[in-house]
């Protein structure tokens, strides 16, 4: 379900629906706050523990989303500007060991290959369970995590909190904070996520109307950045400043043509620059991107903290996402400023068909 | 005129929006003798607070869907050795304690009853074993008339309801355990203070 939004009176009361085929917040258009936050699972957890958990996710998610309190919610009042509120559940491998179901854990389910570029952090990478809060209001995020990370605390731990923001005009795509338009290049249609995004059951059938995450947090040294004069910035990703458009083209949206050469016959479009090492090589190395800005307090001596939650949801990241890492990895122009310290992969289950059913449900039943 | 509504439509309504009804003195089949307590009363939105022993708690919203009023004046479960039905009270000085609820918990024809952290609730005495998060616990309600009816609660963590306990001196099974039992020794109750 795209763009689903009831008529309201103002955007704080518009509601996303929670139920149906697929969970919301992946296919549903990009709020401007997100709160990304994994949990590990307590020793000790169980099948039944996870089940329960599971179902008290639900619940609340259910009702916040709708605009109404949680179950036990010590701050109702905090509940009543739903604000687009969506809130979307991954599993780590964890999951599938804990409760005995290895068997339905996908292969590509685990950490990705490392790459040459790198630097990951445990501290940014993994995790058991995963809560994806997005709202229009950040009061509205953090009342989300809250409520799902306090019902549940004797269970689980938070391993890792990350926060985004992001604020295009809607149906636009956003700038990152190195100013470039980011995110030109998308899956848009329904039947391109039905056929990339959304599992359909034919290899691992409790997926099905599912999908998978990889979620990367990708520093930007915006201090070297700044060194940078914008010619230079614009070869460097292939992309115009100004507009986003490809170097060979006059809007945002118009192919790139990497064959395209000026006079003394050099590429208009560097084969080094990010555009065209990210350009996927065939329909199946396709993905829905969905990110988001992150700007934090700053280190010691440090003026900055910034870069980009990058996300990607796809049926199998193997397939789909690898490939297009490697290539970035193996070379691309933009490395220079930005590095990877962050990765987990989750997989996320189905949407929640009726009220009375529980995230996880076609799993723990399979 | 007066006004009959049947039973079966005052079922399907919403507890919330729930307005006073124009009701007859009951008449005809309508009388409490054809419909147990048990049969009208529902409970949605309940849950128990997580405890790994001592004492825990819960809430939810009831509903009476029958004419009559009813009373629930008593509560079991497995979870725990007995149960009790409690109110909180706030004393001329400020502090905040709960008690047994006399006469039980009443619900009004057609109403509903809300036991909520802060208010009444279900309170578990003395847990046979701990209440772990995500489990569901059966709780039953007897009521005045003899019926009862069943229900499960989910268990979750909670961080509120510790009001102190004051024991009815008048209760029989006079040895109550002390609200220190659980590990609380400041009472507060939840949205208390700034």
């Amino acid at each position: 379900m795209r763009g689903a939004t009831a008529d309201a009176a103002t955007p704080a009361e518009t509601v996303v629906p929670f139920h149906g085929e697929h969970q919301a917040g992946i296919a549903t258009p990009a709020q401007r706050h997100a709160a990304f936050v994994a949990f590990d699972l307590r020793p000790g957890g169980s099948r039944d523990d996870i089940v329960g958990l599971l179902k008290i996710w639900t619940t609340d998610a259910a009702r916040l989303t709708r605009g109404e309190p949680a179950l036990a919610d010590t701050e109702p009042e905090l509940a009543a500007r739903p604000a687009r509120l969506t809130v979307t559940v991954g599993f780590g491998p964890a999951v599938f060991t804990a409760a005995g179901l290895e068997r339905q854990r996908p292969a590509w389910l685990g950490p990705l290959p490392p790459f040459g570029i790198d630097r990951l952090e445990p501290a940014w990478s993994d995790g058991d369970l995963l809560v994806q809060v997005c709202a229009e209001e950040p009061t509205t995020v953090a009342h989300a995590v809250r409520v799902l990370s306090r019902g549940v605390t004797s269970l689980v731990t938070v391993r890792w909190t990350q926060r985004g923001f992001r604020d295009a005009e809607p149906g636009r795509t956003p700038r990152n904070l190195m100013g470039q338009v980011d995110g030109t290049v998308n899956l848009t249609t329904d039947a391109e996520l039905d056929r990339l995004v959304w599992h359909d059951g034919s290899v691992t059938p409790w997926l099905a109307g599912g999908t998978s995450l990889v979620l990367r947090r990708i520093a930007m040294n915006l201090d070297t950045w700044d060194e940078i004069d914008p010619a230079a910035r614009e070869f460097t990703v292939g992309r115009r400043l100004a507009d986003g458009a490809p170097l060979t083209g006059a809007d945002e949206f118009d192919e790139p043509d990497f064959e395209a050469v000026d006079s003394y016959g050099i590429p208009v479009i560097p084969p080094s620059s990010h555009i065209a090492r990210a350009r996927h090589t065939h329909d199946g190395e396709r993905f829905l991107r969905r990110g988001y800005n992150y700007d934090d307090a700053p280190g010691p001596g440090r003026i900055s903290d910034s870069g980009l939650l990058f996300t990607a949801y796809q049926r199998d990241p193997h397939a789909q996402f690898l490939p297009v890492q490697a290539r970035l990895a193996e070379f691309d122009a933009l490395n220079e400023w930005t590095t990877p310290i962050g990765s987990a992969v989750f997989a996320l289950p189905p949407g929640v068909q009726e009220p009375g059913g529980y995230l996880g449900q076609t799993l723990f039943e399979a | 005129m007066s006004l009959r509504i049947p039973h079966r439509r005052l079922a399907g309504l919403a507890a919330v929006a729930f307005a006073p009804l124009l009701l007859s003195a009951c008449s005809g089949d309508d009388s409490p003798a054809d419909t147990t307590a048990a049969e009208v009363v529902t409970i949605q939105d309940q849950w128990i607070k997580a405890a790994d022993s001592g004492m825990s708690a819960a809430f939810g919203v009831l509903t009476n869907s029958g004419a009559s009023e009813v009373t629930i004046v008593s509560a079991e479960s497995p979870a725990s050795a007995w149960v009790e039905l409690h109110e909180v009270v706030v004393d001329p000085g400020g502090a905040t304690t709960m008690r047994e609820k006399d006469g039980g918990f009443v619900l009004p024809a057609g109403g509903t009853l809300t036991l909520a952290p802060g208010g009444e609730h279900l309170m578990f005495m003395d847990l046979a074993g701990p209440l772990r998060t995500g489990s569901e616990v059966p709780v039953t309600l007897s009521f005045g008339d003899g019926s009862s009816t069943t229900f499960t609660a989910q268990v979750r963590d909670f961080a509120g309801n510790q009001e102190n306990y004051v024991p009815d001196s008048g209760h029989a099974g006079a040895d109550h355990p002390g609200h220190g039992d659980t590990g609380h020794s400041v009472p507060a109750t939840p949205g208390d203070g700034a």
